[in-house]
């Protein structure tokens, strides 16, 4: 029975848990069944991703209607390796946040909290395994909803500001997707990915179509945050409560770009998307410009949660850089940076969230000294951080490795020196706080004695990422193989797959 | 005739919303906002969709409307003078308008039957869902069972909405003694005697439209929107302290989530019976009896929720407005 | 003549969907930027119904003597679009009641004084 399910309990379970959460309205007892919940959630999202390895898809039919019909979950190696990343990093994030909220959000609040949590990464999970249109646009407000409300809990007013932002962005970006998906609708009749990809290729004259693709393309696009859309990014990220941020790093933005990946290969096809509409040129110059703007808004940043926020942009950059390679290597390079980058941003944002913890402030002079102080959580940064830059022996450089075999595959070396002199920013940014944290000494007013190691039960989640940052830079078989995977699944998916091979 | 009332509803909508543009009153705004919704709830029930029209007058022209009278009874109603670059503004909405110009050209013409969205999918709606799940109304077959994960979908985000509010303006406590005797319009006698009558009358429409909801336009969220309609109208005219006193917010807050478990129930049963989440089939022995009570279930759950949550924002709002007034 | 005729309601529907964009990015005041999103989303949910009128056709109840019925697809999409709008409205506005007590305006450029650069 369990087995028949499993396509569809990565949504269920969270969407369940959410509304028990409300009614047990006791922080702990709350914070333990989320926690169970979400820990169900990686058990399974495993078995997903072993299940769909070999390139096969499963698919459930909701209510037992068949497709187009109803609506089916369809999970195949793509969405079952962002799903896992997602489903993990939540999971570490909960662990993460059960000291962390407490300092941060009201008492009372807590369980709201957590509910708000468990919806968002029911809504994240659903749009990343529905087969459906429209069903993706419900929960992709679902998890924009939560997401407002977990930015607004912070303590800071200006957390206040940056989440109306958000919901602003983020309702016209749904929007926009909503207005591409009836377009769609209105040339093919259906709303089902598959039936809408076979449809498609046969509608004839393509004006409704090309603008329900640009549509879709711009709506997404402010969703995951592409250069220039990204301005409600730095600030939501910048003022949300510590392990919010750490979440959304790890996991809004990636599915955003899953849905990207998903509307271009499966539904509209890579052929017609590049090289009928050529979107490849705008996407890389985008990409590129993201990538060298942020980085170097990053480095004049002295709020160092702003700084790893324009950070995200740029790494979002990377990802969206490989896609516009439109090639098996590319792709893969961009699957593996989006689990890469979540396991740097996470770790990165969870190591500001436990300085946050202990100083009060994440501004870089509250950085100074503490090498010494908050030995574990400094060290873990800057291992993360040399992640980021892309050092040899941590993830970050197998991202950079593979989405530079891409663009060299190409012949394109302007692409891929341009790859390489963009980690200098990364060393200029990270350098910084490393800099502050191990060569200066404390600030004068911050009170030397109260200054000591978070509890450790931030420090385990930390830590975890931290060694899988490490694990991953040697051991690359299981990404590469699963990130391969989630590439080939795509590109069958689209007109282009014969020339690719 | 009726295209004649379309284009003419279709023209009041452009003029209304081009003179919220202008306004800077924001109590005006407001006002203009329920006629456009209005307007639109008008132009929905003559392209044939009465579900939505219904929905739209009661969440549009309602809830949304008393959401953004409260806040502007805080925040004040005068918009001031706008610093915004209004070229920017210009080049982005031309950008999006020509870009939708040059989509509609291709877009299958109004109105013909053998447009694409007609032709797949739909068919079998319209023809084999009355025998298939037993219902007349159409639009609750698709909601309720075809596209039945959609409205679970779409309790949860209402649900998530409660969280928010609740999160962000508190589930409202005990309301001050001395604020409650002034609230509310208790001094007008003919506005207590007529909503004296006119609420039991509401909440047995309320009841009519959560169980017709199959044979007829309505359902579970439209009966959920009613029903909290009639406690605010409660609320307005007797002042909140006595809503309160019937429905406490404490009571609305645990109400929320039962709504949405006792849908996700329906779904978790159809598992037990070793057929899909939301299978309705085999709740019952025959097929069609399955679907029905599955559907009721279903709809109940919707209607719980929405009633919960709308009575619970409006708490949280009218909550703030009391505490502005204090202070 | 016919093309404009036929083309009528999207042509609307698309200005509509550009005034309330307008209202979102130039409305100084929260709650008139809230109006505007609402009004270009009503738009969408206008164009959706749009496409699922049959000329001839009735609302989708089963009725005896009918033939022509009118997609109930849109319809039911739009309910929850419409669910969904609602429910980002009360969020928004509950975001504009704490903006207003922690800054004490709801004016973009007096908040934007207020804060400090990021």
């Amino acid at each position: 029975m369990f087995e028949q399910h499993l396509a569809v309990l990565p949504v269920l379970l969270p969407l369940i848990a959410a509304p028990l959460v409300v009614l047990i309205n006791k922080p702990r007892a709350a914070w333990l069944l989320s926690t169970l919940f979400v820990g169900a959630c990686v058990y399974i999202s495993f078995g997903l991703v072993s299940a769909t390895m070999d390139g096969g898809a499963l698919r459930y039919a909701l209510g037992g209607w068949e497709p187009p019909w109803g609506i089916e979950m369809r999970v195949d190696s793509a969405n079952a390796f962002v799903l896992l990343t997602v489903s993990v990093i939540a999971t570490l994030v909960l662990l993460f946040a059960k000291e962390s909220i407490a300092s941060e959000v009201a008492h009372k609040q807590l369980p709201l909290f957590y509910s708000a949590y468990l919806l968002c990464l029911a809504g994240l999970s659903g749009i990343l395994i529905t087969g459906d249109a429209f069903n993706l646009f419900v929960f992709l407000e679902i998890s924009s909803l939560a997401t407002y409300t977990l930015v607004s809990l912070a303590a800071d007013r200006r957390c206040l500001t940056a989440a109306f932002r958000y919901l602003v962005m983020g309702t016209i970006g749904a929007t926009f997707i909503l207005i591409g998906v009836g377009m769609l609708y209105m040339k093919t009749g259906t709303l089902n990915m598959l039936d809408l990809a076979e449809r498609i290729q046969a509608v004839e004259s393509h004006r409704t179509i090309n603008t329900g693709l640009a549509f879709i393309m711009v709506g997404v696009s402010i969703k995951l945050a592409l250069f220039p859309l990204h301005m409600w990014l730095p600030a939501a990220y910048s003022f949300a409560p510590s392990a919010v941020t750490a979440f959304l790093a790890g996991t809004a933005t990636k599915v955003a770009i899953y849905v990207m990946l998903r509307f271009v290969f499966t539904i509209f096809g890579a052929g017609y998307v590049f090289e009928q509409m050529n979107m490849e040129i705008i996407v890389l110059v985008l990409a590129l410009a993201g990538i060298f703007q942020c980085s170097f808004v990053a480095t004049t940043q002295s709020n160092i949660k702003t700084l790893l926020a324009y950070s995200s942009v740029a790494q979002v950059g990377y990802i969206i850089l490989g896609v516009s390679l439109v090639s098996l290597t590319g792709l893969t390079a961009s699957l593996l940076h989006i689990f890469n980058h979540a396991l740097m941003k996470a770790a990165l944002f969870m190591a500001v969230g436990a300085v946050f913890y202990r100083m009060g402030s994440v501004q870089i002079i509250a950085f100074q000294g503490l090498g010494r102080r908050m030995p574990w959580t400094m060290s873990a940064f800057t291992i993360a951080g040399l992640s980021i830059i892309g050092v040899p022996l941590t993830v970050g450089f197998i991202s950079k490795w593979y989405l530079v075999t891409a663009a060299l595959e190409q012949g394109n070396w302007l692409v891929a020196f341009l790859v390489l002199v963009a980690s200098l920013f990364a060393v200029v940014y990270i350098g910084k706080v490393i800099e502050a944290a191990y060569f200066k000494e404390p600030s004068e007013d911050a009170d030397a004695t109260k200054i000591k190691e978070v509890p450790v039960s931030m420090l385990i989640p930390m830590w975890l990422l931290v060694l899988a940052n490490i694990y991953f830079g040697i051991d690359t078989s299981l990404t590469v193989s699963a990130a391969t995977a989630g590439a080939e699944a795509l590109l069958n998916g689209s007109s282009l797959v014969g020339g690719v091979q | 005739m009726t295209v004649l009332i379309d284009l003419i509803l279709l023209a009041m909508l452009v003029i209304t919303a081009f003179r919220i543009i202008y306004i800077k009153d924001l109590f005006s705004v407001v006002m203009l906002f329920g006629i456009y919704s209005f307007l639109c709830a008008a132009l929905f029930v003559t392209l044939d969709a009465v579900d939505v029209a219904f929905t739209e007058a009661s969440v549009g022209a309602g809830i949304s409307t008393v959401l953004m009278l409260s806040t502007i009874a805080i925040t004040g109603r005068k918009e001031k003078l706008s610093l915004h670059s209004h070229t920017f503004a210009t080049l982005i909405v031309l950008l999006t308008g020509g870009a939708l110009i040059y989509g509609t050209f291709d877009m299958p013409l109004f109105g013909l039957a053998d447009n694409p969205v007609h032709e797949h999918v739909a068919p079998r709606y319209i023809e084999t869902s009355p025998t298939e799940i037993g219902l007349p109304n159409m639009v609750t077959s698709v909601l309720a069972s075809y596209r039945g994960f959609d409205t679970f979908g779409e309790t949860v985000v209402v649900f998530a909405a409660a969280i928010g509010v609740f999160s962000l303006l508190g589930v409202r406590g005990k309301p001050t003694e001395l604020l409650a005797q002034e609230q509310g319009l208790t001094q007008h006698k003919v506005l207590r005697v007529v909503a004296k009558i006119s609420i039991p009358l509401i909440i047995l429409f309320a009841l009519y439209v959560q169980f017709h909801g199959d044979f007829g336009p309505g359902g579970g969220f439209q009966a959920g929107v009613i029903a909290a309609a009639a406690f605010i109208l409660y609320a307005l005219t007797f002042s909140l302290r006595k809503a309160v006193g019937v429905v406490s917010p404490r009571f609305v807050k645990y109400l929320a989530p039962v709504g949405v478990l006792l849908y996700a129930s329906v779904g978790l049963v159809s598992m037990l019976n070793g057929a899909n989440f939301l299978d309705y089939n085999v709740l019952a022995a025959d097929p069609v009896d399955g679907q029905h009570y599955g559907i009721i279930i279903i709809e109940l759950g919707v209607g719980i929720t929405v009633f919960s949550v709308m009575l619970g924002i409006f708490y949280a709002f009218a909550g703030q407005v009391e505490k502005a007034n204090v202070q | 003549m016919s093309l404009i005729f036929e083309h009528f309601n999207h042509w609307v529907v698309v200005i509509l969907m550009m005034i309330g964009l307008y209202i979102v990015i130039t409305a100084n005041n929260l709650v008139k930027k809230v109006v505007g999103l609402n009004i270009f989303q009503s738009a969408v949910f206008l164009m959706y119904i749009t496409m699922g009128k049959v000329v001839g056709g009735t609302a989708p109840i089963l009725a005896e003597g009918v033939t022509q019925y009118s997609n109930p697809l849109p319809h039911v999409l739009i309910l929850t679009a419409i669910v969904v709008g609602v429910a980002t409205t009360a969020v928004g506005l509950s975001l504009v009641l704490r903006i207003k007590s922690a800054y004490g305006t709801i004016e973009e450029n007096e908040f934007q004084n207020k804060e400090d650069v990021i």
